[in-house]
C-alpha cells in the first residue's frame, strides 16, 4: 500500500537526516522524499512516499512523532488530497519524432522548455503516474535523463497541517 | 546583575543548577576547557573512570537505582566513540542520561581533525536526542533542554556535543538558568485517557484469567507500589519481565516472578492461558513473546505505555492506554475500587479456579530455590546455588548488578527482588561488561547500600580495569563471579542447536589467576570451588570485615549447567524446555 506522509518538521540543521536516518534504521522504504522551508521560516515540510501494511505506517507514524524535532505528522493517503510532482525529462528529438514528441507533450499538458537541434527538454507535473505514464508514451528508448521531483502532497478542504 | 561566564564554566553551572552531584568521565583535548571549570569547582565531583564505555555505564547504574539522570563527559573522537555502546544500551532500557562530548573546534568540524567523530552522527540512531552546541550564549538552554527531554516522556539518553571554541575561557557570555523548558514538538503524555482507562477497569472486572505483565516502565515509572496495591486488592497474578523485577514483591504468593524465553514455568503458561492480559510498562519484546503469531490466543490486552509506538507495535492492544504508568494507574484505582465495592471480585470463583491452575503449574515445575539444601560439601557448585547464596547472605537486601548471559539469567531467576530499582541489568541490548561499572554507579548514589555485581568471567573481563577506578574511590563493591571458563549462553546454544560444537565460547587455559588479578589491584580476592565452600566464603565476602573492601569471590561452577526454563524458538509462550534431558 502507497502512502504519502507529510511532516512538519523544527527547520534546524541536522533534523532531515533523523527523519531520514529513521527510516533507514528501522527498514522502512522510502520512494520519494522533498523537503523545503514552510512560509514559515522556522518550519519546514517534508513529503515521503513510503509502502507497507497498516501496522508497517501505523509505526512508521508513530516513530516519525517521536522525533523531538518532528511537530506533526499526518497521513495525507488516510483522506482526500492532491499529489503533484514535477519531472524534468529530455528526450532525444530527432526527425519524424520531433512532432510526435511535440503531440504527445501536448496531451500530457506539458511543456517544452528547452530545445536543441537533436533534443527537447519537457517539463511535466502531475501525479506520479500521470508522469509514468508519459514515459511510457514516448518509450523509454528516447528518453535521455529524468530528473524527478518527488511527490508533494496536501490535504483537500479544510484539513490543514499547520501548528 | 548577570552573570557573565566562559561556555566551560557555563556548562558546569549549569550542571549544578540541574542538582547533578556526579560527572563520570574522562579528559582529552577537545573536553580540557570543560575540566578546567571543573576543576575550579567543588560542587559536581567528578569521577575519573579507565574507559568512557564505563563512565556511561556508571551513569547508567546510578540512573537506574536513584531516578535520576546520569552525566557522563567524554572528549572527541575516541572518546566519544567509545560512549557509544553505554548509550545505546541506555537507550534500550529508556535510562535517563546526559552525555557530554568534547568536540573539535567549530572551524575544523568537517576537516578530519584530530580526534573528529561526527558524534551527533555516530549516536543518532541510539540516543532519543542530540544537541550540537553552536555558542556559549546557548548553553543553559541547551543543558535545560537536554535534562529534560532525558527525563520526561519515555526517558532516554541525550547527547550534547561542544566544540571545543564554544568552552573557550577567554570568550564569556551572561549565564541564567532557565526555569522551565516548553517545546513545541514536543509533549509527552501526562496521564492517560478517561475513556480508555474506563474500558481497562471494565475488562478487569470481567476477567477469568488475568495476568500483569508488569515491564520496566513500571520501575523507571515510579509505579511499582501503586501497581503492587492494585494487583494485591484484585488478587490478580503478577508476572515481570527482566527490566521489571521489584516492580511487584518477588516473596509475595501473587508474584510468578519472569516471564519470556528464561520465564517460569507458571508465567508462561499464565500467560498462554489467560483471558485479560495487563501490560504495563511492556514492550512484548521477541524474548518475551516468543512467536508472535501464537502469542497469547485468548486473551484480551489492555496494553498501559508511555510511548504511543511500543504499543500494538509486535502484539495488537484491544485497549490502549498512552501515559505514564503512575498517572493511568491512579486513575483507575478510583474506578477499580468503586467498581469492587459495587459488585465485588467478579468472578472470584473463576479467580480461585485460575490460581488453582497456577499453583499447580508452580508446583509441578517452579524454579527449585532450596538448591542450597543439597548436603554434598565436595559437589561442584551449581551457578543458581552460587545465586541463592548470595541472596541468603544480603537476606534480599542488596543491589544487584549482572553482566549478560546464563548469570543473568540465573541471578534474575533465583535472587528475589522485592524491591523496585534493585535490580540493575542490560536488558534490552544485553550488554557484557554492564555490570561492574552499574555497580559502581550504584554505590555512588548509595554509598552505605549493599552492591553486589553477579558476572561471569566473560563479561567481567570487557571492564575489569574499572578495578582501578574502585580502589582510586573506595567502592566496597563485591563481585561474584560465577566462572564457568566459558561463554555460558553462546555454548548453552551451540549444545542445543549446533550439535555441542563449541566454536570459540571457550579459553579455560588462557584466564587469569582472577584472584591475584584483583589483589594487584587492591582488593580482596576469593576462590571457592567446591560447595561446602560456598555459603562461608558468601558470607565472609558480606562480613563487616569486609565492609571497606572490595571483594572478589571466584566461583567456579559446574560448567555443563544450562539455564531452563528455555523457550522452544517459534513456539508459543508456553513452548518451552524444562532441562536438560528433553533437548538432547
Amino acid at each position: 500500500m502507497r502512502r504519502i506522509i507529510a511532516v512538519l518538521l523544527e527547520n534546524e540543521a541536522g533534523a532531515l537526516s533523523r527523519v531520514v536516518g529513521l527510516f533507514a534504521q528501522r527498514n522502512y522504504n522510502i520512494e520519494t522524499l522533498t523537503v523545503a522551508p514552510t512560509e514559515d521560516e522556522t518550519l519546514s515540510r517534508l513529503t515521503v512516499t513510503t509502502t507497507g501494511d497498516a501496522s508497517k505506517i501505523e509505526q512508521i507514524t508513530k516513530q516519525l512523532n517521536k522525533l523531538i524535532e518532528v511537530v506533526k505528522v499526518m497521513d495525507l493517503t488516510d483522506g482526500d488530497h492532491v499529489e503533484r510532482e514535477l519531472m524534468l525529462i529530455k528526450v532525444r528529438a530527432e526527425g519524424t519524432t520531433r512532432a510526435e514528441i511535440k503531440r504527445t507533450t501536448d496531451i500530457f499538458r506539458g511543456q517544452i522548455i528547452d530545445v536543441t537541434d537533436t533534443t527537447y527538454t519537457v517539463q511535466l507535473t502531475g501525479p506520479s503516474e500521470k508522469l509514468d505514464g508519459y514515459i511510457g508514451a514516448i518509450g523509454k528508448a528516447i528518453v535521455l535523463e529524468v530528473v524527478r521531483s518527488g511527490v508533494s502532497g496536501i490535504g483537500r478542504g479544510e484539513k490543514i497541517l499547520g501548528l | 546583575m548577570t552573570e557573565h561566564l566562559s561556555g566551560g564554566d557555563m556548562l558546569i553551572r549549569a550542571l549544578q543548577d540541574e542538582g547533578v552531584d556526579y560527572i563520570f568521565g574522562y579528559p582529552g583535548g577537545a573536553a580540557l576547557h570543560i575540566y578546567d571549570a571543573i576543576f575550579r569547582q567543588q560542587r559536581v565531583e567528578h569521577i575519573l573512570v579507565r574507559h568512557e564505555q564505563a563512565a556511561t555505564h556508571m551513569a547508567d547504574g546510578y540512573a537506574r537505582a536513584t531516578g535520576r539522570p546520569g552525566v557522563v563527559l567524554v572528549t572527541s573522537g575516541p572518546g566519544a566513540t567509545n560512549a557509544i555502546t553505554g548509550i545505546a544500551t541506555a537507550y534500550m532500557d529508556s535510562i535517563p542520561m546526559v552525555v557530554i562530548s568534547g568536540q573539535v573546534p567549530s572551524d575544523l568540524i568537517g576537516t578530519d581533525a584530530f580526534q573528529e567523530t561526527d558524534m551527533v552522527g555516530v549516536s543518532r540512531p541510539v540516543v532519543k536526542h542530540s544537541f550540537l552546541v553552536r555558542s556559549a550564549a546557548d548553553i543553559p538552554m541547551v543543558v535545560k533542554k537536554a535534562f529534560y527531554i532525558a527525563t520526561s516522556g519515555r526517558p532516554g539518553p541525550v547527547v550534547i556535543d561542544v566544540p571545543k571554541d564554544v568552552t573557550d575561557p577567554a570568550i564569556t557570555a551572561p549565564y541564567k538558568y532557565p526555569k522551565s523548558v516548553s517545546l513545541r514538538s514536543y509533549n509527552p503524555a501526562l496521564r492517560g485517557h478517561t475513556g480508555q482507562i474506563r474500558r481497562a477497569v471494565e475488562a478487569l472486572a470481567r476477567a477469568k484469567r488475568p495476568v500483569i505483565y508488569a515491564g520496566g516502565g513500571v520501575v523507571q515509572g515510579n509505579a511499582a507500589e501503586l501497581m503492587t496495591r492494585i494487583a494485591k486488592r484484585l488478587n490478580f497474578p503478577v508476572t515481570t519481565t527482566l527490566m521489571g523485577l521489584g516492580a511487584f514483591p518477588a516473596t509475595d504468593r501473587q508474584c510468578l516472578g519472569m516471564l519470556g524465553m528464561h520465564g517460569t514455568f507458571e508465567s508462561n503458561n499464565a500467560m498462554h492461558a489467560a483471558d485479560l492480559i495487563l501490560a504495563i510498562g511492556a514492550r512484548f519484546d521477541d524474548r518475551v513473546t516468543n512467536n508472535p503469531k501464537k502469542f497469547c490466543p485468548q486473551a484480551t490486552i489492555v496494553h498501559i505505555d508511555i510511548d504511543p509506538a511500543s504499543i500494538s507495535k509486535i502484539i495488537p492492544a484491544d485497549i490502549p492506554i498512552v501515559g505514564p504508568a503512575l498517572a493511568v494507574l491512579e486513575e483507575m484505582e478510583p474506578m477499580l475500587e468503586q467498581e469492587l465495592t459495587k459488585h465485588g471480585l467478579p468472578d472470584a470463583a473463576a479467580l480461585q479456579e485460575w490460581w488453582k491452575q497456577i499453583d499447580g503449574w508452580r508446583t509441578s515445575h517452579g524454579l527449585n530455590h532450596h538448591m542450597l539444601d543439597r548436603v554434598d560439601p565436595d559437589a561442584k557448585i551449581l551457578p543458581q546455588q552460587a545465586v541463592q547464596a548470595l541472596l541468603k547472605a544480603t537476606s534480599g537486601d542488596a543491589y544487584v548488578t549482572s553482566d549478560v548471559g546464563q548469570h543473568q539469567m540465573f541471578a534474575a531467576q533465583y535472587y528475589a527482588f522485592d524491591a523496585p530499582r534493585r535490580w540493575i541489568n542490560s536488558g534490552g541490548l544485553g550488554t557484557m561488561g554492564f555490570g561492574l561499572p552499574a555497580a559502581m554507579g550504584v554505590q555512588f548514589a548509595f554509598p552505605q547500600a549493599t552492591v553486589a555485581c553477579v558476572t561471569g568471567e566473560g563479561s567481567f573481563m570487557m571492564n575489569m580495569q574499572e578495578l582501578s577506578t574502585c580502589l582510586q574511590y573506595g567502592l566496597p563493591i563485591k563481585v561474584v563471579n560465577l566462572n564457568n571458563a566459558a561463554l555460558g549462553m553462546v555454548k548453552q546454544w551451540q549444545d542445543m542447536q549446533y550439535g555441542g560444537r563449541h566454536s570459540h565460547s571457550t579459553y579455560r587455559e588462557a584466564l587469569p589467576d582472577f584472584v591475584k588479578l584483583v589483589e594487584s589491584f587492591g582488593h580482596v580476592g576469593i576462590r571457592v570451588e567446591r560447595l561446602g565452600e560456598l555459603m562461608p566464603a558468601m558470607t565472609e565476602a558480606f562480613s563487616e570485615k569486609y565492609r571497606k573492601r572490595l571483594v572478589f569471590l571466584d566461583v567456579h561452577v559446574d560448567p555443563e549447567e544450562h539455564v531452563y526454563p528455555m523457550a522452544i524458538k517459534g513456539g508459543s509462550m508456553r513452548d518451552m524446555f524444562l532441562s536438560r534431558a528433553e533437548t538432547n
